[in-house]
């Protein structure tokens, strides 16, 4: 009886419904169903049994671990220095006139530096065996820590154990998820690891064009009025090099400082090469352009450079350095700095504070160098005049990147048997962002007399010559 | 015992209740004992006045039981440390677990494996104190303004830092910040000298009182004790300085590439036994450079859950899938594993992988286990599957000739496809190796980033490198490498030993020199870390978020430079110590047999 009335009542429900209700609900239910069937398809498919497991198993061919790879490859045939690194270097068994070793103020050479950091040895011993949260700390790290800050005129600095680690590690210490970074598309290697592993959003702008990035700002500026809760909470950053090492050019920073002032920007400025170099006392591109350095909100760098040591530091107000020590993960979870090369890097900073004439005297040579190099009837120059990192291309471009550095590597290789040490850049062209054209990347050293730089000139300019 | 396969974990415990029996130990054997107005005279003489002193329940020492090593009473890190009337001994072969032949590998290695489960209680009073300070902590932002460093000129921007983050290191960290990042003024060797630093604000900032403490050490990762300021290391390390400079500031493939380096990737493939290695600056850097080169976007990469930062960051930076196993469980691994091969790729429809790599670690530098290495190399080619060994912590800590894991369990290390490690830690120096066949290495010199664009490596750190390594391998004639590999395994086995014996509860296996106790609770970290300075002995702590909340530990890291003396001096002070705090968690039978040296 119960039964037939429940079947009455659905047929009145079936009867009383309008056609397109019921042809909408039967739609939903097939959806419904195709949605649950297709989930479990896609996200595992079906169970396989034991048997067809094995067999896949036993099917399965991975790749090689790695590619196999052409012996004659650039990079497996290195050059070989063979003395210790000053002025004149020897490279493959010739003694040269060393143009590409990053040692611009020549403390590589320095015995008063080298004493200092033995007897720190002597102290230390060699290996730090922590890193710095269990016992890696040493007086040293602290001194140069506060010996940084104090020279930058800045609060506080926080001093990492290689150069490549320190900006790689500073940019997603702060830039997380969801957050936008705006970088200079000719940035180093070492940044776009720091932006790979920030996993933010990246806005690249055309190379020191700041009409470009304005025009990026604006367009992010229309963006965020549809969507203000989330502009609300998307830090924004500002990545740029003081010099640029791909390039050799001096970055705008008033322009950057204007831009990151109007649209609220946060500015990471990686002075690897201008610390040391630019400005009257050495202190970088701020005091190159006299910015205030409140204006930036983080400076980092490599001390591989003007520093003539290894490691690298990061400095701006304690606010933003002190995250770093429970952030920076090339910080905390590497060992740090052998004491020695701490020291090294103190009596570098003594250097610079107690003989700042230094910084006019390499000025005054990469400009030296610049006029001179200019000259040159097969290659172009590229780099600021004061820079003391240049760039030479091919004047006539090779119709691949490959072929141009062919020539750039036979060029280098003839100039070194000529006695004097030039070198291509090294680029993993593969993995950069976007190819690099090929060049001889130039630094200029403090000691480096003018009859030198013209007969560094002369070699160049009669093996290119003949090479070209 | 969550770690292991449950059906040896009930083998395990039967096993050792039958041949230990139910004893309580009195205290300890050989353990250093002074007469009550000794110690106390010392402890005046010697406490270090910069840190808090806890107030422990009991001041009177124990009374002495058994004083059977009178030599040990003479050692104190304050004193000049005594020649250590042991050395004799170190050539009779300690062949602990004989009895315990007949097992199997696999077993005897799981035996010797501890991950003791914390008491309900515990791990219940754990979240209570955590949670409690996180109270407090919010509490006291409330009531009273931070004392930190706000933003200047950068008004109306996006708040810089995530709120929990920042309040988790002002009011949680904070409290026991004097713990860690503790400035010495010494070599980093058998002892250390702490330069003392006092806080007036809870935490907010420190100052040098000027003085300083000499402590042993048992925070450094100096294994084998090369870190020294004298002897052969030291000399090499300077002569190299004064011929080759502090540094070449350029990448190995512009102008830093020289015959010392190219001479210690020889050396490095040499003492591994396999083709062809390749060095690096920066141990981290290795990893986390070096993995991208490796993997790409259709790689399945199955890693160890307690990975070291520097893997979880090069597996970031590769782009690959990412699936994690539990630590050091074998069944688990091939699940995972099993999984992984079977359905593919499944961002690709399920197709095939293009390759699978198996990434763990030789010691886990936190949980002091060993890897499970002739079971992962079985799964591995099963699953033909590619294995990553990093071996930070246990290259030249492990193994009769210290060439790490794969000499502990006499594997041949070619089974290892890549085989990584640092120099930081055995050699006393810095960076870091990648070593496999010849063709491996050939594709990372052509594609490593750090290799590419990182300094090379400074000449005297390279030299400490070039001189340890071939004193662990005995080119330099003499035994020293010999006798300080055996050094530190004697060290370790009594250590743990001794540490069982006690009653606290440690992790990993009886023969990684890295030691983990556990204290379990927030506020013992500090506790006991400051204890144990006042006592003279330096120890590292660690807490969330290094380790799961519930799992706050003390790590000491044993070296080869350490004697008999100094590790009983230390065992004396953890023994009174886990009286006081409480720290005998341990519901294991004690063994009540002396630990034989």
């Amino acid at each position: 009886m119960v039964a037939i009335q429940l079947f009455n009542e659905i047929g009145s429900i079936f009867r009383n419904t309008p056609t397109f209700a019921l042809v909408l609900e039967t739609l939903l239910l097939i959806t419904v169903i195709w949605l649950l069937l297709h989930r479990r398809g896609g996200g595992r498919r079906r169970q396989l049994t034991k048997e067809e497991e094995d067999r896949i198993i036993a099917d399965y061919e991975p790749e090689p671990l790695v590619a196999d790879t052409d012996p004659n490859h650039p990079l497996l045939h290195t050059r070989v220095v063979q003395s210790r690194v000053g002025k004149r270097i020897q490279v493959d068994g010739h003694d040269c006139l060393n143009l590409g070793s990053h040692n611009y103020l020549g403390f590589l050479e320095d015995q008063e530096i080298l004493e200092e950091a033995c007897k720190s040895l002597r102290k230390y011993g060699v290996g730090s065996c922590g890193p710095r949260g269990f016992y890696g700390t040493m007086d040293v790290h602290l001194d140069l820590e506060d010996r940084i800050a104090k020279f930058m005129g800045l609060e506080e600095a926080i001093v990492y154990s290689y150069g490549f680690s320190t900006v790689a590690s500073a940019i997603p210490a702060y830039a997380k998820r969801g957050d936008l970074i705006f970088v200079d598309e000719a940035v180093n290697f070492a940044i776009q690891k720091g932006l790979d592993a920030s996993r933010s959003t990246i806005v690249f702008f055309k190379h020191n064009d700041v009409e470009d990035l304005e025009r990026l700002l604006i367009e992010q500026e229309k963006r965020d009025q549809k969507n203000p809760k989330k502009a609300a909470k998307t830090r924004r950053f500002l990545v740029a090099e003081g010099i640029y090492m791909n390039t050799g050019e001096i970055c705008p920073l008033p322009d950057l400082v204007a831009l990151r002032q109007k649209y609220k920007l946060r500015l990471f400025i990686d002075e690897s090469i201008s610390f040391g170099t630019l400005g009257q006392g050495g202190h970088g591109v701020t005091e190159h352009f006299n910015v205030d350095r409140d204006e930036v909100d983080l400076i980092s760098a490599g001390m591989e450079g003007s520093m003539a040591t290894v490691g690298g530091f990061c400095v701006g107000s304690h606010f933003i350095a002190e995250h770093q020590r429970l952030s920076g993960l090339g910080y905390i979870f590497s060992a740090s700095l052998p004491p020695m090369l701490t020291q090294a890097a103190i009596s570098a900073l003594d250097r610079f504070e107690r003989e700042p004439q230094i910084f006019e005297q390499l000025q005054a040579k990469s400009k030296t160098l610049h006029q001179k190099f200019l000259r040159f009837s097969k290659l172009t120059l590229r780099g600021d005049e004061v820079s003391p990192v240049k760039h030479l291309y091919l004047a006539q471009p090779a119709e691949n990147f490959d072929k141009e550095l062919k020539l750039l590597t036979e060029l280098a290789d003839k100039c070194i048997a000529r006695g004097v040490a030039v070198v291509q850049a090294a680029y993993l062209q593969n993995r950069e962002r976007q190819p690099v054209r090929p060049s001889i990347r130039i630094a200029v050293n403090r000691l480096l007399e003018s009859s030198e730089i013209d007969n560094a000139f002369e070699v160049i300019e009669s093996v290119s010559s003949s090479v070209l | 015992m969550g770690n292991f396969d449950g059906d040896s974990g009930t083998v395990f415990e039967q096993s050792y209740a039958t041949t230990n029996g139910n004893g309580k130990v009195p205290n300890g054997n050989g353990a250093a004992d002074l007469s009550a107005p000794e110690k106390q005279e010392l402890l005046r003489k010697f406490s270090a006045p910069a840190y808090t002193e806890i107030r422990t329940r009991r001041c009177q020492p124990k009374p002495a039981n058994d004083a059977q090593s009178p030599s040990s009473i003479n050692y104190h890190p304050e004193k000049k440390s005594i020649p250590n009337g042991h050395a004799s001994i170190l050539d009779q072969e300690s062949k602990p677990n004989q009895a315990e032949g007949k097992l199997s590998p696999e077993l005897e290695h799981f035996q010797k494996t501890s991950f003791e489960e914390v008491p309900l209680h515990t791990a219940c009073l754990t979240y209570l104190g955590f949670y409690l300070l996180m109270i407090l902590g919010y509490i006291n932002q409330l009531l009273f303004v931070p004392k930190v460093a706000t933003e200047k000129g950068r008004d109306g921007y996006v708040a810089l830092y995530d709120a929990f983050e920042s309040f988790y290191s002002r009011y949680v960290y904070r409290r026991i910040k004097d713990c860690w990042n503790r400035p010495i003024c010494s070599v980093p060797g058998d002892e250390l000298t702490l330069k003392d630093r006092v806080t007036d604000d809870y935490g907010w900032s420190f100052k040098f009182t000027g003085t300083e403490t000499r402590c042993l050490n048992l925070g450094s990762y100096n294994y084998l004790g090369f870190a020294a300021a004298t002897g052969q290391c030291a000399d090499d390390s300077e002569e190299s300085a004064r011929s080759s400079g502090l540094a070449y500031c350029s990448s190995r493939c512009e102008l830093g590439d020289n015959e010392q380096l190219q001479e210690l990737e020889a050396l490095t493939a040499r003492y591994f036994g396999v083709e062809d290695a390749i060095v690096f600056g920066m141990g981290f850097a290795t990893n986390a450079l070096n993995l991208p080169s490796l993997l790409g976007p259709n790689s399945l990469v199955i890693s160890d859950e307690k990975n070291h930062a520097s893997i979880i960051l090069g597996l970031r930076l590769s782009g690959a899938t990412t699936k994690v196993f539990k630590h050091n469980n074998m069944r688990d691994l091939e699940r995972v594993l099993r999984q992984g091969v079977c359905y593919g790729n499944p961002k690709k429809g399920g197709q095939p992988w293009d390759k699978v790599m198996i990434l763990v670690e030789g010691i886990f530098s936190m949980e002091g286990s060993i890897v499970r290495l002739p079971e992962v190399i079985a799964l591995k080619k099963k699953y033909k599957a590619y294995l990553y060994l990093d071996e930070a912590h246990s290259v030249g800590a492990m193994g009769s000739r210290g060439r790490g894991v794969t000499d502990y369990f006499n594997v041949d290390p070619k089974e290892v496809d890549i085989l990584m490690g640092t120099f930081t830690k055995s050699f006393g120096s810095a960076g870091g190796y990648l070593a496999g066949s010849k063709k491996l290495i050939d594709f990372l010199r052509t594609n490593s980033h750090a290799h590419c664009y990182a300094a090379s490596i400074s000449p005297p750190i390279a030299q400490q490198i070039l001189t340890s390594m071939k004193t662990i391998m005995g080119e330099d004639g003499t035994d020293i490498g010999r006798k300080k590999i055996h050094q530190l395994a004697r060290n370790t086995r009594y250590f743990r030993r001794r540490l069982a014996q006690l009653g606290v509860i440690t992790y990993g296996h009886e023969d990684s020199p890295v030691v983990p106790m556990l204290v379990y609770l927030f506020s013992k970290i500090g506790a006991v870390v400051r204890t144990l300075t006042t006592r003279h002995i330096a120890a590292v702590g660690a807490g969330f978020p290094a380790t799961p909340i519930m799992e706050g530990r003390i790590r000491f890291c044993l070296s080869a430079a350490h004697t008999k003396e100094q590790l009983d001096f230390a065992l004396e002070a953890i023994d009174e110590i886990a009286d006081d705090l409480g720290l005998k968690y341990s519901r294991k039978p004690r063994d009540p047999n002396p630990v034989i040296y």
